[in-house]
């Protein structure tokens, strides 16, 4: 019997994951960002996990090999050394999964960078269930509640890769640790790369009188669409990204308050130890009495299904956003 | 038991691996045998002082490090006047309890106000059991849970290199501190990026809190799993400063060997005070001011 050896499969329908990564990067707005910083002079490094074709740090890699920082599957380790680097003077940004981050690494993170008080950067991407079917494992809902008891650390939650790449190059100047959150960079734009970020600055997208959003990661893009939908039709509702979950802008949240009868907060993590709980402590601060309803996974591991899938089950995609928003609204 | 730990501890730990390619001709002077012994005499007398304030301490992790601590600070570590100084050798300890050893040190070179000392612990000090970077000038690393140093260290001696800049970094880690899995994270990663410059001091004390570390989790045979893990291994006698001073400056100037080293030291649980030496009890005490008079008038009375 003959059997004939292809070198490449048949189809161009098949794909590997350094193929696909080439054709369609991703996250490159965070190999972007760095590129720009070394570009202009900054002494910075970059580092994975093993996951440089996840978060194409690779085109970073292969553009300064000299600073970039392979660790192999020791996140742990990647921490603490990251730590170890910033005592030099240089400002290191370590990327891997948001799931290992925010639990995995989590006592390096509190001992070594933020207790040390350290400008690391760590990048935990592919967070909330934008793993989708890889399971709870590769799930990050709990990643905002560690990272934000941690003193001393500001946490990002970027809503696209433009806004994490305008991020990026903003931490240049912040001295302080910080823990970015982001998705897969495949959400749709919302953001300019080249719009200036401002840590500690809520981004308003509209104001409104009977329910304001507060939302980050992720869910912002559909909330805008919603809010701008039942606007044009007549209703009032407003739309706050809260880009900086720590510190938290708190002005914004007041005047979310004064202004609207409702807040709904719309997060991509456990409704409990989020932004949803972030907000609610600033309304317990001030003494507002006002009704927050918070939008998010409700303390539960969420199913296994594509990602898509699962932010319609969740109702965090457009038509679900909507749904909530309504049922509040009347 | 009790002869089975002195078994352990002396001379076999780590055992049959004194290769003598490792070794080399340097010798320090008698003058500076004598100094490097008196310092790690003031580093034992200093944390029997110390612990005095604060009524709770690590004596017995500090005397196994005593010669170590003395043989980097007054030896082999280039330091500066500035404790920030980018260009002076870093020492990280993973086994961060032994700091009250490393505090009155700090003072002696004058990067500490030694009036701080008599603070410690108190409200509001910034010595505390463990060392802290952002409050102690000097400490090139916080530390306090164990098996992050190296990892630490690490990162530096990666920095060192994409900075260009000329410094050598010395972790000290205890043994039972090769029980964290971190640690191997990290030796494998120092040996896959050839971070000569990158050197550990395991202090072969043989004991951790809950007892032998034999008993407790096994380590043994420790200089071959360094070796296997890609690292040059030393062992010597971690309370001989003369034997400890030539390995740790050949260790520190050797730019061939293309890889990290490893020495392992190996020394008493507790050294320089007798009962200490034979109970592991003494892991964490207090020593009564009689019993501290006692074990002062014990260490000022013996050479080690």
């Amino acid at each position: 019997m003959n059997v004939s050896i292809n070198k490449r499969p048949q189809s161009p329908n098949s794909w590997h994951y350094r193929e696909l990564n080439q054709k369609n990067p991703g996250l490159d707005h965070l190999s972007n960002g760095l590129i720009s910083l070394v570009e202009a002079g900054h002494e910075i490094m970059a580092g994975s996990a093993d996951l440089q074709y996840s978060n194409g740090l690779n085109r970073f890699a292969a553009r300064y090999p000299d600073r970039y920082v392979g660790f192999g599957i020791s996140e742990q380790n990647m921490v603490s050394a990251a730590a170890g680097i910033a005592t030099t003077g240089m400002m290191p940004y370590v990327a891997t999964f948001a799931s290992f981050l925010g639990l995995l690494t989590c006592e390096q993170i509190r001992m070594d960078v933020a207790y040390c008080a350290l400008p690391v950067r760590l990048i935990g991407h592919h967070t909330g269930i934008a793993m989708g079917f890889y399971g709870t494992s590769h799930h990050a809902t709990e990643d905002i509640g560690t990272m934000r008891s941690i003193a001393d650390l500001t946490v990002v939650s970027t809503a696209d890769g433009p806004q994490l790449e305008a991020a990026i190059r903003a931490s240049i100047d912040h001295d302080r640790p910080i823990y970015f959150r982001t998705g897969r960079g495949r959400e749709p734009d919302l953001y300019d790369p080249k719009a200036d970020f401002v840590f500690g600055k809520a981004i308003e997208h509209a104001q409104g009188e009977e329910l304001t959003i507060i939302a980050c990661g992720l869910p912002v893009h559909p909330a805008v669409q919603v809010a701008r939908r039942l606007n044009a039709a007549g209703r009032s509702v407003g739309v706050i990204d809260m880009a900086t979950v720590k510190p938290i802008d708190r002005d914004a949240v007041l005047e979310a308050a004064a202004r609207s009868k409702l807040l709904m907060t719309i997060e991509e993590h456990n409704i409990l130890g989020g932004l949803g709980a972030a907000v609610s402590e600033v309304l317990t601060d001030e003494g507002i009495g006002k009704r927050l309803i918070r939008h998010g996974i409700r303390d539960e591991y969420a199913l296994i299904a594509p990602p898509t899938h699962l932010y319609r089950h969740y109702k965090l995609d457009e038509d679900g956003i909507e749904e909530v928003v309504r049922n509040a609204i009347g | 038991m009790l002869r089975r730990k002195r078994d352990l501890r002396h001379r076999g730990i780590g055992g049959n691996s004194l290769s003598n390619e490792l070794r080399n001709d340097y010798r320090p002077s008698e003058a500076t045998i004598a100094r490097l012994r008196d310092r790690a005499q003031f580093v034992r007398l200093e944390t029997i002082r110390l612990i005095e304030i604060a009524k709770v301490g690590h004596y017995t992790s500090v005397f196994s490090a005593a010669e170590i601590f003395s043989a980097l600070y007054y030896d082999v570590m280039k330091l500066g006047q500035d404790p920030k100084e980018p260009s002076r050798d870093r020492f990280l300890m993973g086994k961060g309890h032994a700091a009250v050893g490393l505090f009155p040190i700090l003072a002696d070179l004058g990067y500490l106000s030694a009036e701080l000392l008599n603070g410690y612990t108190r409200l509001g000090s910034p010595l505390g059991d463990h060392p802290d970077m952002r409050k102690v000038p000097g400490i090139d690393f916080s530390s306090g849970s164990i098996g992050h140093a190296l990892s630490n260290g690490l990162g530096m001696a990666l920095a060192g290199r994409m900075q260009g800049l000329d410094f050598t970094t010395f972790v000290m880690l205890g043994d039972g501190e090769m029980q964290e899995g971190q640690v191997w994270e990290a030796a494998l990663g120092a040996a896959h990026h050839k971070l000569d410059r990158l050197i550990a001091i395991v202090d072969r004390n043989g004991y951790q809190l809950d007892g032998a570390v034999d008993d407790v989790i096994g380590i043994e045979p420790l200089d071959e799993k360094w070796r296997a893990f890609g690292w040059e291994v030393q062992v010597v006698d971690g309370h001989d400063v003369a034997e400890l001073t030539a390995a740790l400056r050949r260790a520190k100037a050797d730019r061939s060997r293309n890889r990290p080293c490893c020495i392992i030291a190996r020394t008493l649980k507790g050294k320089g005070v007798s009962y200490m030496e034979t109970e592991p009890g003494w892991h964490l005490g207090y020593l009564d001011p009689v019993d501290a008079d006692a074990a002062r008038a014990e260490i000022l009375s013996k050479v080690i």
